[in-house]
C-alpha cells in the first residue's frame, strides 16, 4: 500500500472549481514532483492535502487512514508536513522558538542538534527573530521546523522561487541528503531542473487535471513530454 | 482652578486610569489579534468581573475573595461563550461577529441588571488600604496607590505568561498567522478558546479591583469598551506593548484634559486616535498584515 492515495479530489475556492478528480499516489521514500503552469493547481493540491483547504470531495489514504475533510492540525499529528510557498514564519518568534513550536506536538521530534547540524547557518542566528532572516534563511527555518516533527511525508510548495543560484544549491543538496535518507517527498517546483534532479517520478498538472504520470527516467528520455504540457 | 498639585494628582489619576485601560485592552488585543474576533461584549466582562466579586464579597466580607470570584467567574464565562457562541462565527462575516458580540454585551448588561437592580454597588477596599498616603507634595488615596501595584503586577503576569511560557509562545504565533500554527500540528481552536477565557478574564480582574475606586453598574463596561478600542488603536491591533503604551497615553489624556473639562476628554482622546491613524496607519506598536 502507499504511503499516500489520492483519489477524486475536488477542491473549490467559492465557486470556482480548482481541482479535478486529482488522483495521484506516492510511494514510501519516494520524492514525487508536481509539474505544470502556474495556476494549473499545484499549490491547491498540496494544501489540500493538508487540510489547509478542505476539498469537497474525494478520498485522501495517508497510511492507511482517511484524512480527507480532517483539520491540518489532525493532519499534521498523522504524520504530514507542509512547506508553505510562503514560508509563513513567525516573525515575532526567534529561529530556535519557531522550532520548538513546530516540534511542541510532535509524538517523534528530531533533537535541536539534529536540526542545526542539517542547517548549520539556523545555528548561527537561533536568536534572531524571524523577520530578520533572508530569504534563504527562512526557507532552510520553514524546511527545518516541518523536519522537527519527523513526518512521514514532506510537502515542498516551491521551495526554491525567488532564492539565488548558490543557495539553491546548498538547498537542492540538503533536500537529496534527505532524499537519500529515505524521506518521503511530494514537490511542487517551477524550476524544473531542480525538480527533476530530486524526483523519481513526475505528475503533471494542467487547469486543475492530472494530465501524465512520468518516471524520471521517461522524461530524461523524452524531454518533450514535459514540453508538451508546459511550455518550456 | 489649575495648580501644581492638582496637576500632579491629575497625572497620578491617569496612571492609574492607563493602567487599568492597559490590562482590559490587552485582553481585547489579544483576543482580536489571534482569533480574528473583535469583542463587542468586552466591556461586559469588565462589569461581570465587578458584579460577580461584588456577590462574593457580599457572602464572604473578603476583599481577595471577591477579586479571586470576579476574575474566576469571567474567565469560566469567557471559555463557555467562545465554545458555545464564538466558534460558530469565525467562518462568518466580520458584520456577523460584531453583531453577535454585541448582542451578547446587551444579554450579559440586561441579565445583571435583572438580578441586581440599576442602583450602583459598591465594594470597600481592603481594611489595610483605606484612607489617604502623604506622598510628601500632595496626598493620595491609598487604595488608588495599591491599585496601581496590583494593575502592574497583572500586567507583569500577562507579560510573563506571553512571552515566558510555551502558552504565549503557541498564542504569540497565533497573533501571527494562526493557520500555520494548525499547520505545526497545535489545535488552534484549544488555543482560541484559552486566548478568549484569558482574555476576558484580564477585563474581569479589571473589573473587581475597579470597584472600590469607581462603583459598579450594569452599564459601566460601555464607557470602558470605547476606551479600550481606542488603546488598541493607538497600540496597534494585536500587540501587547501596543495595549501598554495606548492605556497610559489614553489614561493621561483622559485625565489631563478632565482637569480642563471634563466634557474634552472624549474629544482629546479620539483626536489623538486619528492622529496616530494618520501618522501610523497600524498603531504605535503594530505591524501591517493586521487590519
Amino acid at each position: 500500500m502507499s504511503l499516500l492515495e489520492v483519489n477524486g479530489l475536488n477542491t473549490y475556492y467559492g465557486d470556482s472549481h480548482i481541482l479535478f478528480d486529482v488522483a495521484l499516489n506516492v510511494e514510501r521514500h519516494e520524492v514525487v514532483a508536481l509539474l505544470g503552469r502556474n495556476g494549473a493547481g499545484k499549490s491547491t493540491t498540496l494544501k489540500s492535502l493538508m487540510g489547509v483547504v478542505t476539498p469537497r470531495s474525494g478520498s485522501i489514504l495517508f497510511d492507511g487512514h482517511e484524512i480527507a475533510g480532517r483539520k491540518s492540525h489532525a493532519i499534521a499529528q498523522a504524520g504530514m508536513q507542509l512547506v508553505h510557498e510562503e514560508r509563513r514564519i513567525f516573525g515575532s518568534l526567534n529561529v530556535e522558538e519557531n522550532i520548538v513550536l513546530a516540534g511542541m506536538t510532535a509524538p517523534n521530534r528530531w533533537p535541536l542538534d539534529r536540526v542545526y547540524a542539517l542547517f548549520p547557518r539556523l545555528k548561527e542566528r537561533r536568536t534572531s527573530r524571524g523577520t530578520d532572516l533572508s530569504g534563504g534563511e527562512q526557507q532552510m527555518l520553514a524546511i527545518a521546523r516541518a523536519l522537527v516533527r519527523e513526518p512521514k511525508i514532506l510537502l515542498l510548495d516551491e521551495p526554491f522561487e525567488g532564492l539565488a543560484p548558490i543557495i539553491v544549491r546548498d538547498l537542492l543538496a540538503t533536500c537529496r541528503t534527505l532524499a537519500d535518507d529515505g524521506q518521503t517527498i511530494l514537490l511542487v517546483e517551477q524550476n524544473i531542473s531542480a525538480a527533476m534532479t530530486l524526483a523519481d517520478r513526475v505528475y503533471l498538472l494542467n487547469n486543475g487535471v492530472i494530465v501524465e504520470s512520468l518516471s524520471a527516467q521517461a522524461v530524461q528520455e523524452r524531454p518533450e513530454l514535459l514540453q508538451r504540457h508546459l511550455g518550456v | 482652578m489649575i495648580n501644581w498639585a492638582n496637576f500632579i494628582s491629575q497625572c497620578f489619576n491617569g496612571l492609574v486610569l492607563g493602567a487599568l485601560l492597559a490590562l482590559i485592552s490587552s485582553g481585547l488585543t489579544i483576543i482580536y489579534g489571534t482569533l480574528g474576533v473583535l469583542n463587542l461584549a468586552h466591556g461586559a466582562m469588565f462589569m461581570l468581573g465587578g458584579y460577580a466579586g461584588w456577590v462574593a464579597y457580599s457572602y464572604t466580607g473578603s476583599f481577595i475573595v471577591a477579586v479571586i470570584a470576579g476574575s474566576m467567574f469571567v474567565l469560566v464565562v469567557g471559555v463557555v461563550t467562545e465554545r458555545v457562541i464564538i466558534r460558530s462565527f469565525y467562518a462568518r462575516t466580520p458584520e456577523d461577529q460584531l453583531l453577535v458580540t454585541f448582542g451578547l454585551g446587551i444579554v450579559f448588561v440586561e441579565t445583571v441588571r435583572f438580578f441586581f437592580g440599576s442602583l450602583s454597588k459598591m465594594v470597600p477596599p481592603p481594611p489595610g488600604l483605606v484612607g489617604i498616603t502623604p506622598l510628601g507634595f500632595m496626598f493620595y488615596p491609598t487604595y488608588r496607590l495599591a491599585l496601581l501595584a496590583i494593575v502592574a503586577a497583572a500586567l507583569l503576569a500577562l507579560y510573563v505568561v506571553l512571552y515566558r511560557t510555551r502558552i504565549g509562545m503557541i498564542v504569540r504565533a497565533g497573533i501571527e498567522d494562526a493557520v500555520m500554527v494548525g499547520s505545526l500540528g497545535i489545535d488552534v481552536y484549544k488555543v482560541f478558546m484559552l486566548v478568549f477565557g484569558i482574555g476576558a478574564m484580564a477585563a474581569g480582574f479589571a473589573g473587581i479591583v475597579n470597584a472600590p475606586v469607581v462603583s459598579i453598574a450594569p452599564d459601566v463596561g460601555e464607557a470602558i469598551l470605547v476606551q479600550t478600542f481606542v488603546v488598541v488603536v493607538i497600540g496597534g491591533v494585536g500587540s501587547f506593548p501596543g495595549a501598554v503604551l495606548g492605556g497610559l497615553i489614553a489614561g493621561e489624556i483622559i485625565s489631563i484634559t478632565s482637569m480642563f473639562d471634563p466634557g474634552y476628554s472624549y474629544v482629546m482622546l479620539f483626536v489623538a486616535m486619528t492622529l496616530v491613524l494618520v501618522l501610523r496607519p497600524y498603531g504605535l506598536l503594530g505591524t501591517a498584515g493586521r487590519e
